[in-house]
């Protein structure tokens, strides 16, 4: 692995051996003292985060520290970002100031491709941690993670995503990891927050969720922004949250196995309810935790082989 | 496949040390070793445990738990230690897969953890064991047992237990088979790749 | 004499200088092999035997004369942006590309919706003397919408305004618009659209399709395109205006053209399509190189193959260039930050004669029409795109039709390099233009 900048470029070899170390890294660390691995001493990892996202900035952090990696966290505001340098300029000078690997969120779709065209032959490498609304796979992996510890494997089961999929960089990883694991996917939405040619995807589509509740494995929320809210895409929060919201009555017509997920953050009582966000089928928390263990995973698979011959 | 005469070099460059019957035996010895040397069953006695380094270290260190069982009859639990993430040439290598790391449930605080791996060669797997172990807890004492001691030390490390020494070259290449990871026991000495046959 | 009448004839005594022989060439690939003496600006003799023993000779044996080229869209960046292109490096493209005539679009900085500023870029042209650099007016204020310029006053101004856009934004306003085409029939001049309903594109980046759904893009839906011009259709014939229509993207709106104009009987509406609509697709988003984004967005294939057989049936009248010279940093970003447009003067032929010529929907007379004399007629030229006859002005280019050559950007003569050609092997080749019987491009190389 060069880089990680799409869940669409991992084969089910590579997805499933990302998870694997995961599933690893999680036992190594599990009920130590010391949460620290020596593996990545000396290599220096920093983050770009263009939007502001505490939850996905910590967690790489957490992870690159965890395994003694240098981490630098570079803000759009604290820096020459926010005088004006363009994107390109920023990531050659990381590059040449020793960063091994560049974790960057991006509010442009293939900012991160971008970045890693301009990076190559320079050693360093780019983990793609959201850009706009194409592709955020480190989330992907924590999702098929947390889904994996629930049901174990994927294969055959059925998964669905709810909500603004057209938006959604989280949706579209979640569609090529999942498939590629081969679950099962249906998208579940109004048709205003369905791409154009979601039809040619590998999935099933809906704007029922009350028909495809039963015979799901998993439900995947996705958060509804407030620009959506106001930009005319449905009537009003009200008849979505009625449509679309996953309450107590909708729980119940889910089957017991079946397991609950959120990207956070929540919008309780719009997408989810809270007293469903906080029920034990929710692994939301297990999300959060499972982030680690796969970005440790993909800055293992990154980092820790050997070095690529520039 | 037909056990070969011990000693006869194939045609491949392949020559085998030992036998599954010798493999047998050695460990047996090996087995008798740490039940006298770690004092084993006396009452003041630390807790022996046994970590076997994967992949062959695991099966080994279960193969001398038995023998000890069957000679002692006292139970010494044994775990795996995965070494990966603390080795310094991850970087030489194309990148490897993790083991698991399964410590016995008393853990290794105060115990006489005696690592277990089939080769020492570099010591570098030793010494990325012995800071695995420090993450883990703190032992009384840490003691060595391989299967098979080829040389070519860089580190300062001996083993308290070897089965048997191998004078080797550096680019030769020692194989341990275990019939739990390969289908058979034995050991092979295969020569190198002729470019590194300098030394 | 008034000063606007003596720099026309300043310009025409020079460029009548020499008396050149054009021996063995092919008027329009047909027929058997003739010289052309052009002598004052015209072509004065045309057979097999004719010669001049004072004419420069140039040697066309293989070669295929067709009236030099029309581009009826370029943006040659002056004033404004001369980091990326100037009327100089503009034109010397031009010539390059076998164009005898460009008109220069208004968006520039300061915006070209005055007489002063249209003058100046005429009049810069004139100096250069490569090609005739028209320049065209805006249609709004500072294209903004909403205010009509004063195209009266740039109609009558010394460059003689013939082409009115706020191209790069669509004069969006029903009634603006309608106004602008109501006005116009006072001038003889045309009224030129960018048809993107604006309420349909907001934060648009790619041609609405699955492409550009799976890659994260906003999608520019085609009817955002083809509203606006079966709307404007519909008012031109109301009000007997004329109407074009700027590059001109989607099947769809080709079938709105086909519709419209066999409704009137074809009169008072053209349209354009440019070489890269004619070549290139939505496939090329996948690498978010931005020397790819372009607006109107690369389409379906489909679309492109709608937009060549339109061309061929003559829905779409011409092949404009929308020549868009970009500076590295507004391209070698990532694809949201980038600015659209891509380079096209130097290209277009070679690229006409590969989706056209050589699917066989074309011949070369065909070329000519829709690269010289159907623009030319748009624009209301009387001394282009004329036939290649006894009298008539000697705007030419010779063409080797069996060449091959690899574009590269750095080679090309615009300061900007952000062609979509990059690499590519594209077949024939501009050997010579020839503007008023002087020679302004021979074999790569510019004569000034």
């Amino acid at each position: 692995m060069r880089h990680l900048l799409s869940a669409e470029g991992l084969d089910l070899a590579a997805a499933t051996a990302v998870l694997d170390t995961a599933d690893s890294l999680k036992q190594a660390l599990l009920g130590r003292e010391v949460r620290k691995l020596p593996t990545l001493r000396g290599r220096t990892v920093v983050t770009m985060f263009y939007e502001n996202s505490t939850r996905t900035r910590v967690s790489f952090e957490v992870a690159g520290k965890w395994m003694s990696a240098d981490v630098v966290n570079v803000s759009a505001s604290g820096s020459s970002v926010g005088k004006g340098e363009s994107l390109r300029d920023t990531a050659l000078t990381l590059s040449a100031v020793g960063a091994d690997c560049v974790i960057v969120r991006h509010p442009a779709s293939g900012a991160a491709h971008r970045l890693a065209g301009w990076l190559d032959g320079t050693g360093t490498c780019v983990v793609n941690a959201g850009d706009g609304t194409h592709e955020h796979p480190t989330q992907a992996l924590l999702d098929a993670a947390t889904l994996r510890d629930r049901l174990g494997e994927l294969a055959g089961r059925r998964v669905a995503i709810v909500g603004d999929v057209l938006h959604s960089r989280v949706a579209r990883s979640n569609v090529h990891l999942l498939t590629t694991l081969g679950a099962e996917v249906v998208l579940v939405a109004p048709p205003t927050l369905l791409p154009v040619g979601v039809d040619t995807w590998p999935v099933t589509v809906s704007h029922h969720l009350d028909a495809e509740l039963p015979s799901l494995d998993a439900v995947m929320l996705l958060r509804v922004q407030a620009e959506r809210m106001h930009g005319g895409f449905f009537p009003s929060a009200k008849e979505y949250s009625l449509a679309y919201g996953l309450n107590q009555a909708r729980l119940r017509l889910l089957p017991e196995h079946a397991v609950v997920l959120h990207p956070g953050p929540m919008l309780r009582g719009m997408e989810i309810a809270s007293a469903v966000a906080d029920s034990p089928r929710a692994a939301i928390t297990d999300q959060v935790r499972n982030g680690v263990h796969v970005r440790m995973a993909v800055l293992y698979h990154l980092l820790a082989g050997e070095e690529a011959v520039a | 496949m037909a056990p070969r005469e011990r000693g006869a070099t194939d045609p491949a460059g392949e020559r085998e040390l030992l036998t599954a019957g010798d493999v047998a035996r050695t460990v047996a010895r090996m087995a008798h070793q740490i039940i006298e040397k770690t004092a084993l069953g006396a009452p003041s006695a630390s807790k022996v445990v046994l970590l076997g380094i994967p992949t062959r270290g695991a099966p080994l260190a279960r193969r001398l738990a038995a023998h000890i069982a069957e000679f002692s009859g006292v139970d010494v639990p044994t775990g795996t230690l995965d070494v990966t993430l603390y080795r310094d040439d991850l970087r030489r290598r194309p990148n490897r897969p993790l083991e698991t790391t399964t410590l016995p449930a008393g853990g290794v605080d105060n115990r006489l953890v005696v690592l277990v791996d089939d080769v020492l060669f570099s010591g570098r797997t030793i010494r990325a064991a012995l800071d695995a172990l420090r993450d883990h807890g703190r032992p009384n004492a840490v003691q060595l047992a391989v299967l098979v001691d080829r040389g070519h030390r860089e580190l300062p490390i001996r083993a308290d237990y070897v089965g048997k020494n191998v004078p080797t070259a550096r680019s030769e290449e020692v194989a341990v088979l275990l019939a739990e990871t390969d289908g058979r026991d034995g050991v092979l000495l295969r020569r190198g790749p002729s470019r590194e046959v300098t030394s | 004499m008034t000063s606007q009448q003596s720099e026309r004839t300043a310009g025409h005594s020079r460029a009548a200088a020499a008396t050149t022989l054009i021996t063995g060439v092919r008027c329009y690939g047909e027929g058997e092999p003739v010289n052309l003496l052009l002598r004052d600006g015209v072509i004065a003799e045309i057979g097999a035997q004719v010669r001049d023993a004072d004419a420069e000779v140039l040697a066309a044996d293989g070669l295929i004369a067709l009236p030099g080229f029309v581009d009826l869209h370029t943006h040659l960046r002056e004033p404004g942006r001369e980091d990326t292109e100037t009327i100089a490096t503009g034109s010397a493209a031009a010539a390059l590309g076998g164009y005898t005539a460009v008109f220069a679009m208004a968006n520039t900085d300061p915006v070209a919706d005055n007489a002063v500023v249209v003058e100046h870029v005429w009049r810069r042209g004139r100096e250069v003397g490569l090609v005739d650099v028209h320049p065209v007016g805006a249609v709004t204020v500072g294209l903004a919408g909403q205010k009509l310029a004063e195209l009266g006053t740039m109609a009558a101004s010394a460059a003689g305004v013939r082409m009115f856009s706020d191209d790069g934004h669509c004069v969006a306003d029903p009634l603006v618009m309608r106004r602008a085409l109501e006005y116009s029939k006072a001038l003889d001049v045309v009224i030129a659209q960018h048809a993107e309903e604006p309420r349909l594109t907001v934060g648009a980046q790619a041609h609405e399709g699955e492409r550009a759904a799976r890659l994260g893009l906003a999608g520019w839906p085609a009817a955002a395109e083809e509203a606006i011009v079966a709307r404007d259709c519909l008012l031109a014939q109301h009000l007997s205006a004329r109407l074009h229509v700027c590059h001109v993207s989607t099947a769809g709106t080709a079938d709105v053209l086909a519709w419209a104009k066999q409704r009137a009987g074809g009169a008072g509406i053209s349209a354009e399509v440019t070489p890269h609509h004619l070549l290139l697709t939505d496939e090329r988003l996948a690498s978010y190189d931005p020397v790819n984004k372009v607006n109107p967005p690369l389409r379906a294939s489909t679309d492109v193959a709608r937009l060549r057989t339109a061309l061929a049936e003559g829905v779409i009248d011409c092949v404009a260039t929308d020549h868009a010279p970009h500076a590295p940093q507004d391209k070698d970003c990532e694809w949201a930050a980038a600015r659209p447009g891509m380079l096209g003067l130097q290209t277009a032929l070679s690229v006409v004669v590969h989706t056209m010529v050589r699917s066989g929907l074309l011949d070369w007379r065909g070329v000519a029409r829709v690269m010289s004399e159907r623009p030319a007629e748009i624009a209301g030229l009387p001394d282009q795109g004329r036939p290649i006859a006894v009298g008539e002005p000697a705007n030419l280019v010779l063409v080797d039709p069996e060449a091959t050559w690899t574009v590269r950007g750095a080679e090309l003569a615009s300061i900007a390099e952000n062609t979509p050609y990059e690499g590519m092997d594209l077949p024939a080749r501009v050997v010579c233009t020839v503007l008023r019987g002087r020679v302004t491009a021979h074999e790569g190389r510019i004569r000034p």
